[in-house]
């Protein structure tokens, strides 16, 4: 082997790749809200609607599950703009990402919202306890409990998959590195740095999930 | 310009082998490094399980475009003559053994301590401990959660097209690109690879279910 690799190139461009970790880190984000929002509908909707619906929120689901992201983000980015409705690829990226987790969280959500066995409500009724304190203590922290492992597993696969918005040029992190790769021609040395910086925001987002775990969630659970 | 007719959707339709012969290709190699990985990570040797920690570590943490682009463009840089077939291959391979070597691990760990007890009772060899005792017990547990991750490999060979190579996605853009049909395209690329992993979700679900029924009987 006698390739030296050259490293400032990458590092000298290091507002850029903060900008576009900044990017990666929002995309993400806002289609975790975003994803969450369409979740909790679609698992209310499953769990309580007219047939009608859920067969239409199922149908959703079952697409989105067994289609790569990657055509998703086509369909979303080419196909829509052919029938009239035109946007950025900034745009498309997030709506993609927010129908693409709202199909995966729907099943986690609705796992959580069936944990509640109907007895631990009961129970609450008869010890008299309020509506918001039943809410709030039997039924939100112990659902939350239970799923909080799986959302934030699936938050950071979404983080992960969101490279693939750069295909579009979505300006997120490996656009930029795609980017910088024309410029430099430092392929090697920019996506290993690239890989190195979506390693550090798994691992960071992974501890951080864990601290609000220990925090907010972990309480004596004898089952 | 061209309509998308016949031709156009058999063309696509031609691509599905190879999104199927990376699919394979990927499952096999995948479930060999995830069988290495599985078991160095309930090892008793602890540089054995902090390496396979790691691997798995770097794989899942990372994603799968990235660990692709590093293996096309890193692989020429090393004196490596690659193509995108290989490229490919050998991502998927690596990043489905961190996946399956990690849920296989769950299914070693799930059999009952007991029985890992009584064979190292029974003296049985590592060999015959693993081979005779747990693994096959651990194969029940795993069937399921294996189909399901079929259909994360079949979907994960789509980012083998931003590569260039020509599977079902990358003949959609290249037909997309001649036909600006990108609706009608993009729907029947979506819809092959629907018709690819939905009757594996439904057996994966469908054996899940089974097991669980068997397990609360």
């Amino acid at each position: 082997m006698n390739y030296t690799f050259q490293f400032g190139a990458v590092f000298a461009a290091w507002p850029l790749l903060l900008k576009g970790t900044w990017i990666t880190i929002q995309l993400s984000v806002l289609a975790m809200l975003g994803g969450l929002a369409v979740a909790i509908a679609c698992a209310w909707g499953k769990t309580a609607g007219p047939r009608a619906l859920r067969w239409v929120i199922n149908t959703y689901i079952e697409v989105i599950r067994n289609t790569p992201f990657l055509v998703q983000l086509f369909f979303f980015f080419f196909a829509l703009p052919a029938i009239g409705l035109r946007w950025s690829a900034h745009t498309a990226a997030l709506t993609a990402m927010v129908v693409n987790l709202g199909a995966y969280a729907t099943e986690i959500i609705r796992a959580g919202i069936e944990s509640i066995p109907k007895g631990q409500i009961e129970a609450a009724l008869a010890l008299n306890l309020k509506r918001h304190e039943i809410f709030r203590f039997v039924i939100l922290k112990p659902a939350l409990k239970a799923i909080f492992p799986a959302l934030t597993s699936q938050f950071i696969l979404l983080m992960l998959s969101s490279a693939v918005v750069s295909v579009i040029s979505a300006d997120d992190l490996t656009s930029v590195a795609a980017n910088l790769q024309s410029q430099t021609f430092r392929s090697f040395e920019i996506y290993i740095v690239v890989t190195v910086i979506y390693l550090v925001l798994a691992l960071s987002f992974s501890a951080l999930f864990k601290l609000v775990y220990q925090w907010g969630l972990s309480y004596p659970d004898r089952r | 310009m061209r309509t998308f007719g016949t031709p156009e959707f058999l063309f696509i339709l031609e691509a599905a082998r190879w999104t199927l012969a990376l699919s394979v290709i990927a499952f096999i190699g995948g479930a060999i490094g995830g069988l290495a990985i599985a078991l160095s990570r309930t090892s008793d040797v602890a540089l054995l399980r902090a390496m396979s920690a790691g691997f798995i570590q770097l794989f899942q943490g990372t994603p799968l475009l990235l660990q692709l682009f590093l293996i096309f463009f890193g692989a020429p840089v090393l004196g490596f003559d690659i193509n995108p077939w290989i490229a490919a291959g050998t991502a998927l391979v690596l990043n489905s053994s961190a996946f399956l070597g990690q849920i296989w691990r769950g299914c070693i760990e799930a059999v009952p301590r007991g029985q890992w007890e009584a064979a190292e009772a029974l003296s049985l060899s590592y060999r015959s401990r693993m081979r005779d005792v747990v693994l096959p017990q651990a194969l029940r547990i795993a069937v399921a959660p294996t189909v399901g991750y079929m259909v994360q490999i079949i979907k994960g060979t789509s980012l083998a097209a931003i590569i260039g190579f020509t599977e079902v996605t990358r003949a959609g853009q290249i037909i997309n690109n001649a036909t600006f049909q990108p609706l009608v395209v993009f729907s029947v690329v979506a819809a092959i690879y629907f018709v690819l992993c939905w009757p594996l979700s439904l057996l994966a679900a469908r054996m899940e279910r089974r097991h669980k029924a068997a397990l609360a009987r």
